[in-house]
């Protein structure tokens, strides 16, 4: 299904997401013609079985949707609702209705009511629902964000995060993952899809800055005829790949429940080429892309932000790291190679 | 398709079954090598034990049944190749001739010199090296000027070779150099040859490296009589023959597994229970060396469906050589332990090692510069 997701998902996303429709959002606006396209397209639910009222396609196939998202600063929900229909057909749930959105360190059920503080929820006050954990990090609570006091938040890309505080709300569905899954399932899930949005960013920031390399006329030549220029084009195209493959390793890895060490190595990557591959692009565009009128911000400003966002590259490194030293140097080879084995 | 897309690739299970035996002659064989000398990873040349892994049937596995080889696909090479360099083993007498030689052979020679070469190196006996830099070629491989000069059927072959890494302990070189044309007719004009090391006019010349080793070599060609049987494939293809040999040379694992004797005895020196910072560095290796590994892994499986991933396999390698050089970086940030030479604990002397060893990691295979301005023309502005 990957080539069909692919071809659609561009389709759309080229035709709805432009400049004009990017900045309207920053400004609160909800793109709705872009939503129920998504929806009428079935992208929302693309990863969920059919069991669950999904497409039935594969998480590994769902990265090239996530990737899309990424590549064009969609600025709706997609990936986080993928992502929460996803772990619902994990739980053996139906679907989330709408956009959908998920918060990490929930709160708690008293006699059936939900109550808690969920703060950095992506795009909260904008989605139907919200996906969060109920005390065990196993149990999925999904919640009506109407039923919440919203508090909004924006990051550097003027994306909602916002808190949203529920005060003995009834759930609009409960739901365990199997015990196969690791306990920071949502988290996981988070970073694996930041990781494959910043990936699809970085390929845009390539993209322009090589176009614009090829265009811009200084000394008498094209900019992208000057070696300084095409070395720092390659690192971009460098970073840019190891980002690519990192995450779409942590889909792949990931088919049957999050993957902790391809996930964890996924965002650690992604988030450093972030910053690299920005601070290339801007250093490449000049004056022209530090401008709001020029749209290279939009992508890395949405980077700015993606790099941080459930759990930073430090975080996930250092993860790594305590995970991989307590294996020693016996240990740390062949429990590197286990990770990488096909799920 | 884009060019940064590394599409995943998984191993398959018939290439996954050689990691249980490749891992049981390793517990074998490397038992008693001290990590100093694992730290040479496929510097470290050894012949015995270069026989003894042929002997198993562990090398030239790609290669068909009737030459020594097991028939196998690129993944299983690659499987037993990534399981060595992670030990450290002692790889190079036969790495260049499993690598690059027998592959050529395969593709390119004659039915005499498949059988004549292939099942040597099969049987981890026969070893090559690649003769390609020159005193006044070295990134500009275009102007090299050793030339063959057509002499009844065969050649003299008259010029040198330089920074030719075991030209000393190998029996045969293959060589790109001039048949016609001019050093500045660039990519025209030249061939491959099998120059026997130990013919007349042949005189091979240890370089001592700054570690006090000796790897490379400066090889001198006076009046060289080669026959008809010398040529590797055809007269004059020589630069496109070596152009696909480089996709193979710069996209395995051997481009970013060099310094892994070091990252075991950081990781030893570390403990089980890492401060932040040993644990932020030791999560950052971690995840550039899975990273790697996937793009790798996706490159051999474009090679293995024979197309010609030459911007990925530079990708892989001055991503991957990156990584390698930062390690003895990294190693002396977070340990208080000085480098040794010849005495102190094993992390000391393989840190001293490797650290000197670093700068030839992007050197050796295509210098950084010459990966960067190859991904700058695939991407269009060069």
């Amino acid at each position: 299904m990957k080539d069909m997701f692919e071809e659609t998902i561009e389709r759309l996303l080229s035709d709805f997401v432009t400049p004009e429709a990017i900045g309207a959002a920053e400004t609160g606006a909800w793109p709705e013609g872009l939503w129920s396209a998504i929806e009428e397209n079935g992208l929302a639910i693309a990863a969920a079985p059919e069991s669950s009222g999904g497409v039935g396609g594969s998480w590994h196939d769902a990265y090239v949707l996530v990737r899309a998202a990424g590549r064009h600063a969609a600025p709706v929900p997609l990936a986080e609702t993928i992502l929460v229909n996803w772990l619902l057909g994990l739980a053996g749930a139906e679907v989330a209705p709408g956009a959908a959105t998920l918060a990490i360190a929930g709160g708690s059920l008293d006699g059936g009511l939900f109550s808690g503080t969920l703060v950095d929820v992506p795009f909260g006050g904008q989605c139907g629902h919200v996906l969060t954990t109920a005390g065990d990090t196993r149990s999925l609570v999904l919640l009506s964000c109407s039923d919440a006091e919203q508090a909004p938040a924006l990051n550097t890309a003027r994306e909602r995060r916002d808190t949203l505080t529920f005060h003995g709300a009834r759930p609009v569905a409960v739901a365990s993952l199997p015990d196969s899954a690791p306990g920071d399932a949502l988290l996981l899930g988070g970073a694996m899809i930041r990781s494959a949005q910043i990936a699809g960013g970085l390929a845009h920031l390539l993209d322009m800055a090589t176009d614009y390399a090829n265009q811009r006329v200084q000394f008498g030549r094209a900019i992208g005829k000057f070696q300084a220029i095409q070395h720092q084009l390659a690192i971009l195209a460098e970073q840019t790949s190891l980002a690519s493959a990192a995450a779409e390793m942590a889909f792949a890895s990931s088919e049957r429940t999050p993957a902790p060490l391809p996930v964890a190595a996924a965002k650690t990557i992604a988030s450093d080429a972030a910053g690299q591959g920005a601070a290339i692009a801007h250093a490449v565009l000049g004056a022209i892309g530090f401008t709001y009128e020029h749209s290279l911000h939009f992508t890395t400003r949405r980077l700015w932000s993606w790099r941080s966002e459930f759990g930073s590259q430090t975080y996930w490194a250092q993860e790594m790291g305590r995970a991989m030293c307590a294996r020693g140097p016996d240990g740390f080879w062949p429990a590197l190679i286990s990770a990488m084995a096909p799920a | 398709m884009r060019l940064t897309d590394f599409n995943h690739a998984a191993i398959p299970p018939e290439a996954e079954a050689f990691r249980a035996e490749i891992r049981t002659f390793l517990d074998r064989e490397m038992q008693g090598i001290p990590p100093v000398v694992r730290a040479d990873s496929w510097m470290g040349y050894d012949a015995d034990f270069s026989r003894k892994l042929g002997a198993a049937g562990l090398i030239g596995i790609t290669m068909p049944e009737r030459f020594g080889g097991r028939a196998a696909g690129a993944f299983a090479r690659y499987v037993v190749n990534e399981e060595l360099l992670a030990v450290g083993a002692p790889v190079s007498a036969h790495w260049i001739a499993d690598r690059q030689s027998a592959p050529l052979l395969l593709h390119y020679g004659t039915d005499t010199q498949r059988e004549r070469y292939i099942p040597g190196i099969a049987r981890g006996e026969v070893y090559f090296c690649i003769g390609m830099s020159e005193p006044n070629s070295g990134s500009d491989l275009a102007s090299i000027g050793t030339r063959a000069t057509t002499v009844g059927d065969g050649w003299v072959l008259n010029g040198r070779k330089i920074w030719t890494t075991n030209a000393h302990r190998s029996q045969y070189m293959i060589a790109l150099v001039r048949t016609q044309g001019r050093e500045d007719d660039r990519h025209g004009g030249m061939s491959q040859f099998i120059i026997d090391l130990k013919a007349p006019g042949v005189t091979v010349r240890p370089i001592r490296d700054l570690t006090g080793g000796e790897h490379f070599n400066e090889v001198f060609f006076d009046d060289v009589a080669l026959d008809r049987d010398a040529l590797v494939g055809t007269e004059g293809n020589g630069w496109q023959q070596v152009m696909a040999e480089l996709a193979f040379e710069r996209s395995g694992p051997e481009r970013f597994l060099s310094s892994m004797a070091l990252l075991n005895t950081l990781i030893a020196q570390i403990g089980a229970e890492p401060d932040a910072l040993q644990a932020f560095q030791i999560g950052r290796i971690t995840a550039r060396l899975m990273a790697l590994r996937a793009m790798s892994l996706s490159v051999t499986a474009q090679l293995d469906a024979g197309e010609d991933p030459a911007w990925g396999a530079s990708c892989v390698k001055d991503i991957g050589t990156a990584l390698e050089q930062e390690l003895p970086e990294v190693a002396q940030l977070l340990d208080t332990a000085e480098p040794r030479v010849d005495s102190g604990g094993d992390h000391a002397q393989v840190l001293a090692y490797l650290t000197q060893l670093a700068p030839s990691f992007s050197l050796r295979g295509g210098t950084r510069e010459i990966l960067r301005g190859i991904l700058a023309r695939g991407l269009g502005v060069r």
